[in-house]
């Protein structure tokens, strides 16, 4: 793929040099447009902006697939999370089952571990046709290697057209080794999927630039398609228990689950009920709740609504919380139903981590704070006494 | 121990504005800076080089020819060398390509012992691209790293996050690990290393120079394409929720409970 300005039908208009988000156009000695590949993202803007349709994409011949046909059906990796089958699995099988009404292919749940007949029913009720259990006890353990290895076994079987998994420290880490191994295309961290007919491309809608700005992206000439999804975003469908599906248990080649790499423990979090990547509901707690002792405010009317406690950067740089809980740029990004910021004034690296978020609650004395930028509802005040006095509300409430 | 760390330069968004109107990051006019979460990966490496004074470190970045900057900052952290991946030929690179290229690089350097990068970039955002060069190079691979525990020669005990909780592990070398926030602060350049940076001479690698096919690299080696880029519709105007605390609280529950958001 590249892209190139057509002479003949350029009027020197300039539109292209002024629309393009990278500047890699320039007029050149001769009035034309010239394209600084080097620059270029090939995002298309100066195509579509370009009132005399003068700027066009070159399909370069790419190495054809030619078993490119082969390829059928989609196939969702699923994870498990605190022991048991995690949310997005579920997410990405109610996805995946409305991308199969367009493609006609069934959809593949793949289990990478031993799961109970009851957790193979709730996959079928979500939407898979098909449940793929590998059963070596060793896909338990959390080495992305073994899984990998039992995962490429599975594909080059199964050739799928489209696999997706969640966008998690299991998900995106396990697709990336995959994408490699099958030279193919993967996008991270989609919360959009649509496919697009008769080429059966998967269309997958990324944010940037912390959500400021949205791509669309595809695979157009390697299979499988490949993708990870935001957990919190696709809609689980309503499980139907009188769903058919076919249940197939296997074991990958013993091989495959050795790994140098030696897991030694896991150390949950305890410092809240709640994690912040599957959480409805966040409190954040910012510079403004002036010490670490003050979280117990937050977390109070975390537990209230249910949430999880979130923070921004500076009270996990003092030590007044752990990383795990930073929201934002070096933390982590979320978009829960609620996020409520207190104390936080919304500093930019904050805001591409949250500003996704459904309804955003912002509980801060300046009335020029830039998190209200991004907020539905501002309460200016001191949060010493506001928060307290939703404490005491949402407990009336809940009487 | 010989340890290369994977460095890319980013705009700086802490210099971005957010667009009154539009609500957009208004990213004109940002200066480049190294990815944050490269600082954490070079300060991972300097951590094993404290107590492994024998380790050499050498940082490498694909970029433009601007991106020497940023090498030169790792430089100046106390990185010993660095190489510059740069040609025309890699513009373009998808995560595929660009962790091709990567490890096209580390096996010219060879007998590399850890490869280090940060968790992800904070303009792409994928954290594709370290476990792609660990698949590339057939390597052990851990995500995430959030301490070094245990340093030897040929071994490292680390610690690792995920949504669960910290997993720790026994990770033999080589191996590929990247880094988030948790390993601790990026160290500031002391005055020695600063003028070594200044005189370091980074040689500039092409396809060439790492034997690279063309068909694997930049726009040509990246299956993904972007189709449309757009903006999102954003959220309307604030509403300030008015009165003394007591009332802002009682009315900020129930528009809270008649929107069913609790």
């Amino acid at each position: 793929m590249s892209i190139k300005v057509v002479i003949d039908r350029c009027v020197s208009c300039g539109v292209c040099v002024k629309e393009c988000p990278v500047a890699a156009i320039a007029m050149n000695e001769e009035n034309l447009p010239e394209i600084n590949l080097d620059k270029c993202t090939l995002c298309g803007i100066c195509i579509d902006k370009c009132p005399t349709g003068a700027i066009v994409r070159t399909h370069q011949a790419q190495k054809a697939q030619e078993d490119y046909d082969q390829y059928r059906g989609i196939m969702v990796v699923a994870e498990r999370e605190d022991g048991e089958i995690a949310r997005v699995t579920y997410e990405l099988l109610g996805k995946a089952t409305r991308l199969s009404t367009h493609l006609k292919q069934p959809v593949t749940a793949v289990h990478l571990g031993p799961a109970t007949d009851q957790e193979v029913r709730e996959l079928i009720a979500s939407g898979a046709d098909r449940v793929i259990i590998v059963e070596n006890e060793e896909l338990n353990i959390p080495l992305v290697g073994v899984r990998a290895r039992a995962l490429h076994d599975l594909v080059v079987d199964e050739l799928p057209e489209i696999i997706l998994a969640g966008s998690t420290s299991q998900g995106r880490p396990l697709l990336s080794k995959l994408a490699v191994k099958f030279q193919t295309g993967l996008t991270a961290d989609c919360t959009g999927l649509d496919v697009e007919m008769p080429d059966r491309h998967l269309l997958q809608t990324r944010p940037a630039w912390g959500g400021s700005i949205m791509a669309t992206i595809l695979t157009a000439h390697n299979r499988p398609q490949m993708a990870t999804v935001r957990p919190r975003v696709m809609r689980r469908l309503k499980p139907d228990y009188n769903r058919k599906g076919e249940v197939i248990r296997i074991k990958t080649r013993p091989e495959n689950v050795e790994d140098p790499v030696k897991f030694i423990e896991l150390i949950k979090e305890s410092t809240s009920k709640v994690r912040l990547d599957n959480a409805d509901i966040i409190v954040s707690g910012g510079r403004g709740i002036k010490s670490p002792d003050n979280f117990t405010l937050i977390e109070k009317l975390a537990n209230l609504l249910n949430g999880a406690v979130g923070s921004s950067r500076p009270p996990v740089d003092d030590g007044w919380i752990d990383h795990a809980h930073q929201v934002g740029q070096t933390g982590r990004t979320v978009a829960p139903k609620l996020y409520v910021a207190v104390g936080i004034s919304g500093a930019i690296q904050h805001l591409v981590g949250m500003q996704s978020s459904e309804c955003i609650v912002a509980i801060n004395k300046d009335q020029e704070a830039p998190i209200l930028k991004v907020a539905d509802y501002a309460i200016i005040g001191d949060l010493f006494k506001v928060v307290p006095e939703m404490i005491k509300a949402l407990e009336k409430r809940q009487q | 121990m010989k340890i290369v760390v994977c460095v890319k330069q980013v705009p700086d968004i802490s210099q971005a504005k957010v667009d009154p109107e539009t609500y957009t990051i208004i990213r004109t006019g940002v200066d480049a800076v190294v990815n944050p979460f490269d600082l954490y990966a070079v300060e991972a490496a300097l951590q094993i080089k404290d107590n492994l004074p024998q380790t050499k470190v050498t940082a490498i970045s694909m970029g433009p020819p601007q991106a020497e900057a940023a090498l030169k900052e790792v430089i100046s952290m106390g990185v010993d060398d660095a190489i510059l991946l740069s040609s025309k030929h890699f513009a373009g690179s998808d995560t595929l390509a660009t962790s091709y290229v990567l490890s096209k690089a580390i096996n010219q350097i060879k007998d590399v012992d850890l490869i280090i990068t940060g968790r992800q970039a904070i303009d792409g955002d994928t954290a594709q691209v370290g476990p792609g060069i660990a698949a590339h190079l057939n390597l052990p691979l851990v995500t995430d790293v959030n301490g070094i525990v245990e340093i030897k020669p040929d071994e490292l005990k680390i610690k690792a996050m995920t949504e669960e909780g910290y997993l720790y592990y026994f990770l033999p070398l080589p191996a590929l690990i990247s880094i988030g926030k948790g390993i601790g602060e990026p160290r500031m350049p002391s005055l020695r290393n600063k003028s070594r940076a200044r005189k370091a001479i980074i040689p500039v690698w092409t396809p060439e120079e790492i034997d690279a096919e063309y068909q694997k690299i930049g726009l040509k080696g990246s299956p993904t394409q972007v189709v449309k880029i757009f903006t999102p519709e954003v959220g309307g105007e604030v509403l300030f929720i008015e009165g003394e605390p007591p009332q802002q609280a009682e009315r900020m529950v129930e528009i809270l409970g008649q929107r069913h958001i609790i």
